[in-house]
């Protein structure tokens, strides 16, 4: 029916307006509201190339680079979460799943408790080379034998190896009280003192990951038919299970090593967009690219100024801001499982 | 013509007396009595190890009443406590998670995800942080976080009969807000009441007195008790939701009755010993990887998880050299087991 068609694109059309608009919001705050109190007068005029020392300092160095950090962060692991539910088709993946998380958080713990890292930028290269070792594990595992590896079986090794390394992260950290203190405060997931040196090295990372999960996602909506009609169609399944998986990893991955361990944004923002834009994961993989943004920034904003004079790490936030609309959302829509 | 072997299906057992009889699978009851059998040397062990070492000579002669003195005294008041406390809460936390797995037929599916280790840790954290805890307070605000956590998530996911999906999504959700407050409240803490809270959150045994394991272990052999009486029906479940109610399976009230009974065996092991991590979601892959049955055997899953956690506790004491909780060592334990059979089970296939 071409009325109902057009109907859908245009409801599709004014979801992904909205979608930005709130994007261009959330940016917009994330530079404007902070603990230092710009008037938000002085930051425009800062941004177009006036301002004092001062808050030239505070726009530049510190909320410009912070909000280019949420904004990759939030859109990576957007993306990565809508992948991994793609992939292994349970509604409890996350892109901590292949086992990213565990990985960083267990080479960063290394890293602090017997080399005496603790700037940002030193955790981001061990959070990045955790990540990759660990998913590297879990993929050789879960496809040991010869065979390709199978969604189930991916995500229970690794569910096992990831819990492997996260017992060992706790284990090492409750033994070195500095250690513990230093984790604490990275693994909540925080956006503080982010600044060019963290976020740009990361970024041809994300910028990867993100053209690698495009390019995946018509092959992952043939896949979902089952593997046999995939192949019919003419889909080379193990090639887009790997593509994805790469995408996965470099996504989670480098986010991680920005912001630490955000779990629930990966969770959380796949299962929202399917719900109100559908099962096409190209248009999911776009959507939540978008969602996980304004998630990431409007929790980081609210985190700034939710407990003045000191903040609220975004990723105590995030579930905060993210939780509610995911209950309201389940209850109201005849929610989909997947 | 050649008389192939009619195919029947694996081995089974009946035992029974007339009218109630249980079929068992022949390899799970070997696995089952094999683990048994390890459950009792590593408690055998469990006893006669410590600062006051006894030969497993004295243990057993303590054991049948022949030896009296300092060894009945170490063994039946200071060692018997926490390892018949390993034992049942090992078995407890072992069925629960087969029965979250089996009901939500979701191998990632554990007790956790229904915010129960959230809740109570966030109990025990206000207990210890806002109202300046003592053991029985602690032990209070978890169970009391728990449940509490457990029934918001029943509530808000009940919408004219309780959607499996729409129950996990709703934990997931109700269990990343907890998470958040006890981040927060970590953050917060001095660095000392913080180390302290997080050993618990790992979950121990520490703390385990004949005091605190007598009532929890007779709660848990009761719960334990009430399992076969769900058991048929949840099997039904496993195979979907329609197919389980065409089998003449309500439902609705068969998941909420089997829910609450994991919900109520966890909570007591969690207000002793904290969320012992792992255990839940292990035992029954572990299980179901070594019997090869394609659902998860409950009463070989309970064996399994009981020797999963007395073996960790005994790693935790006695083979570390600092004092870890004993929830580490049974992620680590559980976690490398299961990734050894994963291996070992694509090789035998390959």
């Amino acid at each position: 029916m071409p009325a109902a068609r057009t109907g859908r694109r245009a409801a599709r059309g004014a979801w992904f307006g909205a979608a930005l608009a709130a994007l261009i919001t959330a940016v917009a705050l994330s530079v404007i509201v902070g603990a230092n109190p710009l008037h938000p007068g002085a930051v425009l005029d800062t941004v177009f190339g006036g301002g004092s020392a001062e808050s030239r300092f505070v726009v530049w160095e510190q909320r410009i680079p912070r909000t280019a950090a949420g904004l990759a962060v939030g859109a990576a692991l957007g993306v990565a979460g809508a992948l991994m539910q793609a992939f292994t088709r349970n509604p409890l993946a996350d892109p901590g799943l292949l086992g990213v998380n565990a990985g960083a958080a267990f080479v960063v713990a290394v890293g602090i408790t017997f080399f005496g890292v603790t700037s940002p930028l030193g955790y981001v290269w061990l959070a990045c080379a955790g990540a990759l070792l660990l998913t590297v594990a879990v993929y050789a595992i879960g496809s040991a034998g010869g065979r390709a590896a199978g969604p189930v079986r991916l995500t229970v090794t690794g569910v096992a190896i990831g819990a492997v390394f996260a017992g060992l992260t706790t284990g090492l950290t409750l033994t070195h009280p500095d250690a513990f203190d230093r984790m604490r405060g990275w693994s909540a997931g925080s956006l503080l003192e982010r600044g060019v040196d963290v976020v740009l090295p990361v970024l041809p990372l994300v910028l990867v990951g993100l053209a690698l999960a495009l390019w995946a996602a018509p092959g992952l909506n043939s896949i979902a038919l089952g593997a046999d009609v995939a192949r019919s169609q003419g889909v080379s399944v193990r090639r887009i299970q790997l593509v994805t998986l790469a995408a996965v990893t470099l996504l989670a991955g480098s986010a991680t090593a920005v912001a630490g361990p955000l779990v629930f944004v990966g969770l959380v923002v796949p299962h929202v967009v399917r719900w109100t834009l559908g099962t096409d994961q190209r248009r999911i993989v776009l959507g939540s690219m978008v969602l996980g943004a304004v998630l990431v920034l409007a929790a980081d904003v609210l985190g700034r100024i939710a407990v003045l004079p000191s903040e609220m790490p975004v990723g105590v936030v995030t579930a905060f801001v993210g939780a509610p609309v995911l209950i309201i959302l389940v209850r109201r829509r005849s929610a989909t499982a997947l | 013509m050649s008389t192939a072997a009619l195919d029947v299906g694996r081995r089974r057992i009946v035992v029974g007396i007339r009218g109630l009889t249980v079929v068992v699978g022949l390899r799970s009851a070997l696995v089952g009595s094999v683990m048994l059998l390890v459950t009792v040397l590593l408690a055998l062990l469990a006893l006669a190890l410590g600062d006051f070492p006894l030969t497993p000579a004295e243990v057993v002669g303590v054991v049948t009443g022949r030896v009296d003195g300092l060894p009945r005294i170490v063994v039946l008041e200071w060692r018997l406590p926490r390892a018949v406390a390993a034992v049942l809460f090992g078995a407890a936390l072992a069925v629960a998670g087969a029965i979250f797995q089996t009901i939500t037929r979701n191998p990632l599916a554990s007790p956790d995800i229904i915010g129960l280790a959230n809740g109570s840790f966030t109990g025990m954290l206000i207990a210890l942080l806002v109202l300046g805890g003592s053991w029985p307070l602690l032990t209070a605000g978890s169970l009391i976080g728990g449940l509490a956590a457990a029934v918001l998530i029943y509530l808000l996911a009940y919408r004219g009969g309780l959607h499996g999906f729409r129950f996990i999504v709703v934990g997931i959700a109700i269990s990343a807000m907890l998470a958040s407050v006890n981040t927060w409240m970590l953050l917060r803490a001095e660095l000392e009441t913080a180390l302290f809270a997080s050993a618990w959150g790992a979950g121990t045994l520490n703390s385990v007195t004949a005091a605190t394991a007598v009532p929890a272990g007779l709660c848990i052999l009761l719960l334990l008790a009430l399992v076969p009486l769900v058991t048929p029906a949840v099997r039904q479940l496993d195979l979907g939701d329609d197919a389980a109610s065409a089998t003449g399976v309500a439902v609705g009230r068969t998941r909420l009755a089997a829910v609450a009974l994991a919900v109520c065996l966890v909570s007591v092991v969690t207000a002793v010993a904290g969320p012992i991590a792992f255990v839940a979601l292990a035992a029954p892959q572990i299980t179901r990887r070594l019997t090869g049955t394609p659902g998860i055997p409950f009463v070989t899953t309970g064996i399994v998880g009981g020797a999963l956690l007395l073996g960790s506790d005994l790693i935790a004491q006695h083979v570390i050299p600092l004092t870890v909780p004993v929830g580490v060592v049974t992620v680590v334990l559980g976690g490398s087991y299961l990734v050894w059979l994963l291996i070992h089970e694509s090789r035998r296939r390959a």
